[in-house]
């Protein structure tokens, strides 16, 4: 090896700062890029779906108001997405009823109750409930928990709507108990020793004490729970029934907006009116997730400052 | 050292370009594609044929768009596809004006069948069924909900009340049967809209109060596929591949492929390969009737055009 490369010859050393001022610029532009791609998808879904607000076939009140979904009807097209938003929030609720407390008790049960190698296995399988991907928890709904359904509840058919909001409150589980517990754990000690002094039992202490003082934090949970129901898409199509339908009973099957558009928008022609009408219910379906996440940040803002 | 390194990669990096661009630049030897256009419930299997065609003869390029019947015969008459895939008869004054455009007479090729079934759970004592008491059970103002109804009682369910499944709404399945069984009238909303000709076949397999339409060859062992009559009265048939082939069975098409006068050789050699058994040995993997060897016309019928 020639001595000369040892030293840091003027060409190397105009590379090292070439290249830091690459890697500088590619961080940034990683940084920047998330806030315009969020607004050029925004931009892109409103762009696909306002012409169709000024077409003939189409009334806004029918869209809001009616239940009757016939994109491709041979007598006259409608597009009632009242069923759909009633599937997103029949389903949307129930997992929350099953979820939240669940969800609570885990995290509760892991932040006080809990300790050493219990809590840190059943910490690993609670966060690996996380990994399992979409298409397999609905591959769960739509083969074991319809059979276990239809055996357990007197209901008709196993796919509906109790078997779609069990697969999501299992799919959101892990994100409420993960936030809880992080919220629990955040209540400082000096709470805990001041509760414990004037004899407060372990369950008074939690129950009076901890989760007052992290309701934000727990509330930012379950609304970030809440958020990941609304959105998911392939379970909920392959175990709800896909059936449009306002339902009455929790065994009704139902249709979710998310799962609409997974099952239209691929045989929809391209700028035809359903193709835009689906755009439409994905504008109100960013309506609803950005409602709940704004809910969510501020409530989580309203938590640190009081603290 | 670094130099050293940039260079052994340097060069590494060039012939691998210089591979890629000469792999591009191959491009497709012989004549011009043979484009085929039409009908969405064939274009799977046009697309199927086109990819075994193109290990079968390379050299050859097809090329497979859908857009629906009546889009793949305008596409003929104008002159921009070699081939129109449709799964209804050319009306007579398509053959004309494709006769005035182009001065040739339409040539029509029979490659295959489709019929749907009429599916039910195998306890269901139901054994045949008319297009009058399907009418009732699927169209929006039906008003069969309940198997007493029909005067069947389910052995061994709690249930009455009928599940309806079908295909989703774009699908050309959805779309045959609404025309030939409903007339043209909407489904009842409520229908359990699957995405797949298993996934209904599947299901009612696990339904015992299921009934739903699929294509014939879904068939699995815990269904019974219902014999069907077109009017109350007349004889009901089983869906089998005579009854398809000779017409016998009501919920019944025939596949076809038009073509314009004589084609190129490219072209009727392609489809004398369609109807060899070659090319019909991916008509039931489609979930289609194949043609049995003596019905199989590899010239075409050429269409008489009157004027």
């Amino acid at each position: 090896m020639k001595p000369s490369s040892l030293l840091p010859s003027r060409w190397t050393a105009w590379r090292i700062r070439w290249t830091e001022s690459v890697i500088e610029a590619w961080i940034r532009i990683s940084g920047f890029s998330a806030v315009f791609l969020v607004l050029a998808i925004l931009f892109f879904i409103f762009r696909e779906a306002f012409p169709v607000l000024g077409r003939p076939g189409f009334s806004l009140s029918e869209f809001l108001g009616s239940v009757e979904w016939y994109p491709t009807s041979a007598q006259r097209v409608r597009y009632g997405a009242l069923g759909l938003l009633a599937g997103t929030a029949s389903v949307t609720a129930v997992s929350l009823l099953i979820s939240v407390p669940a969800g609570l008790g885990a995290a509760i049960f892991l932040s006080e109750f809990c300790t050493g190698r219990t809590r840190e296995t059943l910490k690993v399988v609670i966060e690996l409930l996380a990994a399992i991907p979409s298409v397999v928890w609905g591959f769960i709904g739509l083969t074991v928990m319809s059979q276990v359904l239809r055996w357990a509840t007197p209901a008709a058919v196993g796919v509906n709507l109790l078997n779609g909001a069990l697969i999501l409150a299992l799919m959101s589980l892990p994100v409420i108990v993960s936030l809880t517990e992080d919220a629990l754990r955040s209540v400082p000690d000096a709470h805990r020793e001041a509760a414990e002094a004037m004899g407060a039992t372990r369950w008074q202490l939690t129950w009076r004490v901890l989760l007052p003082g992290a309701r934000h934090g727990i509330l930012a949970a379950v609304l970030l729970g809440t958020g990941r129901a609304v959105g998911e898409t392939m379970a909920v199509l392959m175990a709800t029934g896909n059936a449009v339908n306002l339902p009455t009973s929790v065994l009704d099957p139902v249709r979710t907006l998310t799962a609409n558009i997974a099952a239209e928008l691929g045989e929809a022609p391209a700028g035809s009116d359903h193709y835009r009408v689906l755009f439409l219910t994905g504008v109100l379906l960013f309506g609803i997730t950005l409602v709940i996440n704004l809910l969510t940040e501020w409530l989580v803002r309203g938590g640190r400052k009081r603290r | 050292m670094l130099r050293d390194s940039t260079e052994r990669y340097g060069w590494g990096a060039w012939a691998l370009l210089w591979i890629l661009l000469l792999g591009c630049s191959r491009g497709p030897v012989g004549g011009p594609p043979i484009l085929g256009k039409g009908s969405d419930t064939m274009v799977n299997l046009a697309q199927a044929w086109a990819e075994a065609y193109a290990t079968a003869r390379p050299g050859v390029q097809v090329e497979v768009s859908g857009g629906g019947s009546g889009v793949g015969i305008a596409a003929l008459i104008r002159g921009s596809a070699d081939l129109a895939n449709s799964s209804r008869d050319l009306k007579p004054a398509e053959a004309e004006s494709a006769h005035t455009a182009t001065g040739k007479a339409p040539r029509e090729y029979i490659v295959g069948y489709d019929a749907l079934a009429i599916y039910v759970h195998r306890d269901n004592p139901l054994d045949a069924i008319t297009f009058e008491q399907l009418r009732e059970l699927f169209a929006v103002d039906g008003r069969v909900t309940r198997w007493s109804q029909l005067g069947v009682r389910i052995p061994g369910s709690r249930h009455d009340e009928i599940v309806r499944v079908g295909r989703q709404s774009s699908g050309g399945t959805f779309e045959f049967l609404r025309h030939r069984v409903l007339n043209d009238r909407d489904f009842r909303l409520g229908t359990l809209e699957l995405n797949g000709s298993k996934e209904v076949v599947e299901l009612i397999a696990n339904t015992p109060t299921a009934i739903g339409y699929s294509g014939m060859g879904f068939a699995v062992p815990g269904v019974k596929l219902l014999r069907v009559a077109e009017r109350a009265g007349e004889e009901a048939v089983a869906p089998t591949s005579e009854a398809t082939v000779s017409g016998r069975y009501p919920i019944s098409r025939s596949l076809l492929v038009y073509a314009l006068g004589e084609p190129r050789p490219e072209v009727r050699e392609y489809l004398a390969w369609i109807l060899s058994d070659a090319g019909q040995a991916w008509v039931p993997a489609s979930g289609f009737v194949p043609v049995p060897p003596q019905r199989r016309e590899p010239a075409g019928r050429l269409m008489e055009v009157q004027r």
